[in-house]
């Protein structure tokens, strides 16, 4: 039978080591594009300034960059060493963006972010331009590529399954490539990455500013990343409500569930602003509402309806009924039953297939199972709605926060205020880790709001494990976290210690702790 | 002409040049990695070590990550059951490549010599430790896997935990370990003595004056063991090559010698390994000539000869069962779907070529020698 404890520890690895990538994938995104602005500026103005700025923040893009291959190895093995049958059931489609990424980008930043770091002097000036785009190009790459993956995860186009192979094969690989939610997916997470850079880039400056130090340096960097992140952060919101909008179309469930529909509203339905759900009895407890705003967000019209959880719940028990017959039908075919009849009766109930799966957790043999526990894999297929209520609305209410101080910043830097106005300075110091925040919580929305399934309506999570043992997890799991958290300690260390010398760390003499100041011991830099 | 069949066949050739790809590129810097600590006896001399090949390690690791979306992609059971079964050797290899990225990015960043040294043996580590383990992973597929699969093809294995780690490390498997890793420093010491500092080019000419024998030796050895001491496998009876793929409709049996059998069949496979014998043999002549370029050539081809032996010996096996031999996985009844294995031919026509090209750029930029002088004038940008 299905041990849940070995399934949740296995949730819990996926969860842990793809978190701890994500905390370095967005900073490569977007400082990449950031870089490549500053480099552009120095060719074409010839100002050392830009240089410095180029050559500063690569040694920082370098320190995360680490980090982020360091973490991204564990992933391109994480499926097949923990998620064996996973990886057999949709190898064939999966896979392939998997490999291509490796191929088309993987390759393509990594050779160049070698130049990018140690081939400055070998290089022309325009050829090295060149270096750091083609660094840029490659990291945004492989996000479009892994996104594509997850997409399908979340909305398995162009594949059907096979009985004969057991498996999902690939039917149209354009399809896969341009699934609607891949796309939105793709658009939304590189600008998630390009608003985290421009945080980063701006609150490191306005720490510079606050401290009066380097100041043509610092303000520099202040307006390319209040632009830049102006934008991104802009894009970052339009796209959001453009997923929001695609979840309306293929993920029905995981839109119910992030904003605890629990019924069908009359059409426009209502936005809950705030509300407390009640898993349990399956209502909210209290609601804020603005009225029509849901049926405008997910239908972008006013006379189509939102499906409400309790109403999916009732569709799905007729699909679980469906895959009974599937799973039945799909035993004989795999016994060598070849009669015409038994084939187009599966060919009829495939779709459900995954549905009669779910009731893999309570019986065997699906065909076996009894009212209730038809009822308890249907309900089964709703996601725990208070955390993916409150995880979306605490991201949405960054991403307006963090446009906000965008806003002003550029406002205030192009008005010439910005030293007159410290408390927002030191707002920007503190608010460095919220796009962070904003991203894993945006993960934990897309990722937890896609179970049960770890392929959508296709294959449960709890099916998808290895054949391991507790054991075995709970050992690798300790071995990544050890590591990876030491070596965490050490990124922030030695990225706290380079911000604070700032420019100084080039060693041009042309610095803060360069000049006059007598240099303390802390400060003494390697590098 | 791009028939189911031949685009098996086309893949098995496509991963193993994606395999030998890792291991000339990559096995060149986790040999230099290797033999870091011994051939640098000071701070700027391992500087110099690293810095020949600072600019490439990471794109030079890709050809492992793309060969695990490879082997992902085109033999999604031989993925999914390896990585599984191979799960604890496979957490050694990942934490030991752990201290790749930061060993190279972060050691020279602070002054301090015991944080220098200890990144130092981290790059060592991460060296050695995936050399061996790749090493004793086909020391073991040669000799069986202990797996089956069930009705719904999920792959189950024998014993877990320690318990199916130790048996991995048997007699056969480490030579197999000690071969991989004499290989990958023999290929690192020719890089050094091209790239390094005349001081450090010459220690690694007296590592190549033993690990050129070693090389050979061990595995000549090793193929005699496999002869004399080895049951290979052999498969009885099977579906036709283009059929769908079901690992569990083929008959296989264990024989003696079996792992011989291509030779029978196809005589020029006999020139694997004899280039796997003699190049390394010419690497060494040539090194100790002088013409450590040559020399790195010669080990390349060697390491083509020996990882090729490999493969050619088991084929149509990749991962061969030794509790439920119908199950082993081939060539045949592995793959992904004929559409699949279509696009994924096309996607490797198309970029691998360009990566090589825009690769060889990358080196052509960055050549010529790494010396002490250009370390300690950069010492705040070198690696
Ligand atoms: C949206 C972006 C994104 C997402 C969702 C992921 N990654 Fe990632 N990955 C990157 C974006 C990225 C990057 C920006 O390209 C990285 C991060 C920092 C870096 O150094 O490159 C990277 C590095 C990186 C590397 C090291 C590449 C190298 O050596 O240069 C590997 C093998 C992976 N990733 C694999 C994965 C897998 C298997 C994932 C999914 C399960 C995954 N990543 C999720
Ligand atoms: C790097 C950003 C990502 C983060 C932060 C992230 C986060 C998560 C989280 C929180 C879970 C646990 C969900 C749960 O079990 O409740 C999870 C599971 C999983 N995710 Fe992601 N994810 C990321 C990217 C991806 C990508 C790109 C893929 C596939 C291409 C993917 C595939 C999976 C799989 C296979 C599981 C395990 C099975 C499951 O629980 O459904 N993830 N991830
Ligand atoms: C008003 C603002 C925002 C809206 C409406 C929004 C909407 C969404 C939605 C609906 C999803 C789930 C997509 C899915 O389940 O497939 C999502 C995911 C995500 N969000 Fe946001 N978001 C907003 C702001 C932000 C901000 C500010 C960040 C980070 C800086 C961010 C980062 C992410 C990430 C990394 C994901 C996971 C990847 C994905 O599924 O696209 N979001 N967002």
């Amino acid at each position: 039978m299905i041990d849940q404890t070995f399934v949740d520890l296995s949730r819990w690895q996926f969860a842990a080591v793809a978190m701890y990538h994500f905390l370095f994938v967005p900073l490569t995104l977007g400082l990449s594009w950031i870089l490549v602005i500053m480099e552009s500026v120095y060719v074409m103005t010839g100002k050392e300034v830009y240089r410095d700025m180029s050559r500063f923040w690569t040694k920082l893009f370098a320190i995360n960059f680490a980090l982020g291959v360091t973490t991204g190895l564990t992933m391109e093995f994480q499926f097949g060493t923990n998620w064996a049958y996973y990886s057999h059931y949709v190898g064939d489609v999966f896979g392939a963006p998997l490999a291509i990424e490796g191929l088309m980008a993987f390759f393509l930043e990594s050779t160049f972010v070698g130049l990018l770091l140690l081939g400055r002097d070998r290089l022309t000036k325009v050829k090295y331009l060149g270096v750091v785009f083609m660094t840029a190009l490659g990291t945004n790459l492989s996000a479009l590529w892994i996104l594509v993956a997850n997409g399908w995860m979340q909305n398995p186009v162009g594949a059907e399954f096979s009985a004969e192979t057991m498996r999902m094969e690939m039917t149209d690989f354009w399809a896969v490539l341009f699934n609607p939610v891949a796309q939105v997916k793709f658009i939304h997470t590189v600008a998630a990455g390009y608003v985290t850079a421009s945080m980063f880039v701006i609150g490191i400056s306005a720490w510079y500013i606050l401290k009066g130090r380097d100041l043509a340096f610092a303000k520099r960097s202040f307006a390319v990343a209040a632009g830049f992140g102006l934008a991104s952060a802009l894009s970052v919101i339009v796209l959001g409500d453009e997923s929001g909008y695609e979840l309306g179309d293929v993920q029905k469930m995981k839109l119910a569930a992030i904003e605890a529909e629990w019924h069908t509203q009359q059409a426009p339905a209502n936005f809950n602003v705030i509300a407390l759900p009640d898993q349990e009895n399956r209502t909210n407890r209290f609601e804020i509402q603005i009225p029509w705003a849901m049926g405008l967000i997910a239908t972008r019209s006013l006379d189509k309806e939102v499906p409400g959880i309790t109403e999916l719940v009732a569709k799905n028990e007729i699909r679980v009924r469906s895959g009974i017959t599937a799973y039945a039908t799909l035993e004989k075919l795999r016994a060598g039953d070849k009669s015409e009849a038994t084939r187009s009766l599966f060919d009829q109930h495939k779709r459900d297939l995954g549905y009669g799966l779910l009731l893999k957790r309570y019986v065997e043999d699906p065909a076996k199972a009894s009212e209730e526990q038809i009822k308890k894999a249907a309900w089964d297929s709703v996601p725990y709605v208070p955390y993916l209520f409150w995880s979306f609305r605490i991201m949405v209410g960054l991403g307006f926060a963090m446009l906000g101080m965008f806003g002003l910043s550029f406002y205030l830097l192009a008005r010439g205020r910005l030293e007159q106005n410290r408390w927002l300075l030191h707002l920007l110091v503190w608010s460095i880790p919220l796009p962070w925040l904003a991203c894993e919580l945006g993960w934990f929305v897309a990722e937890y709001g896609r179970q049960p399934w770890a392929i959508g309506e296709v294959l449960p999570t709890f099916l998808a494990t290895s054949a391991l043992t507790t054991t075995d997890i709970i050992t690798s799991m300790a071995a990544y976290l050890v590591f990876y958290s030491v070596l965490l300690a050490i990124e922030m260390y030695l990225m706290f210690r380079f911000a604070r010398l700032g420019p100084s760390s080039l060693h041009t003499g042309r610095y803060h702790h360069e000049r006059g100041a007598p240099m303390t011991a802390r400060f003494q830099p390697a590098e | 002409m791009l028939d189911y069949e031949t685009l098996k066949l086309v893949w098995w050739v496509l991963v193993g040049v994606l395999l030998i790809g890792f291991a000339i590129a990559d096995g060149m810097d986790m040999g230099v990695g290797m033999l870091l600590p011994f051939l640098g006896k000071n701070d700027a001399e391992r500087r110099v070590i690293i810095n020949t090949v600072g600019p490439h390690w990471d794109g030079n690791q890709v050809w492992l990550i793309t060969a695990g979306g490879a082997i992902f992609a085109a033999w999604p059971a031989v993925y999914a059951a390896a990585f599984s079964g191979f799960y604890l050797a496979m957490l050694l290899v990942l934490v030991a490549l752990f201290f790749r990225p930061v060993g190279f990015d972060y050691r020279s960043k602070l002054e301090n010599p015991k944080w220098r040294n200890a990144w130092d043996w981290g790059l060592f580590v991460g060296g050695l430790v995936p050399a061996l383990i790749f090493g004793v992973a086909f020391g073991n597929l040669l000799q069986g896997v202990p797996f089956h699969l069930d009705r719904f093809l999920k792959p189950h294995f024998e014993g877990s935990f320690i318990w199916a780690l130790l048996p991995l490390l048997n007699p056969f498997a480490l030579l197999a370990g000690a071969i991989s890793v004499a290989m990958l420093a023999l290929h690192g010491a020719l890089w050094l003595q091209m790239r390094a500092d005349t001081v450090i080019a010459d220690r690694a000419r007296s590592a190549i004056g033993s690990l050129g024998l070693v090389v050979p030796a061990a595995f000549a050895l090793g193929g005699i063991w496999l002869w004399l001491g080895i049951d290979g496998y052999r498969i009885v009876s099977e579906p036709a090559h283009s059929a769908l793929p079901n690992p569990l409709a083929k008959e296989v049996v264990r024989a003696a010698g079996a792992w011989f059998d291509i030779y029978a069949k196809l005589p020029v496979a006999m020139l694997l390994p004899i280039t796997g014998l003699l190049m390394p043999l010419a690497a060494r002549q040539l090194s100790r000539a002088g013409r450590p370029g040559i020399g790195f050539v010669a080990s390349s081809l060697g390491m083509t000869g020996i990882i090729g032996t490999a493969g050619a010996a088991m084929f149509p096996f990749l991962l061969p069962s030794s509790t439920q031999p119908n199950a082993s996985l081939t060539v045949w009844d592995a793959a992904s779907s004929h559409l699949t294995l279509k696009i994924m031919f096309f996607a490797v026509l198309i970029f691998l070529p360009i990566v090589l090209a825009y690769t060889l750029w990358a080196y052509r930029a960055m050549w010529g020698r790494v010396t002490l002088a250009q370390i300690e004038a950069n010492k705040h940008s070198a690696y």
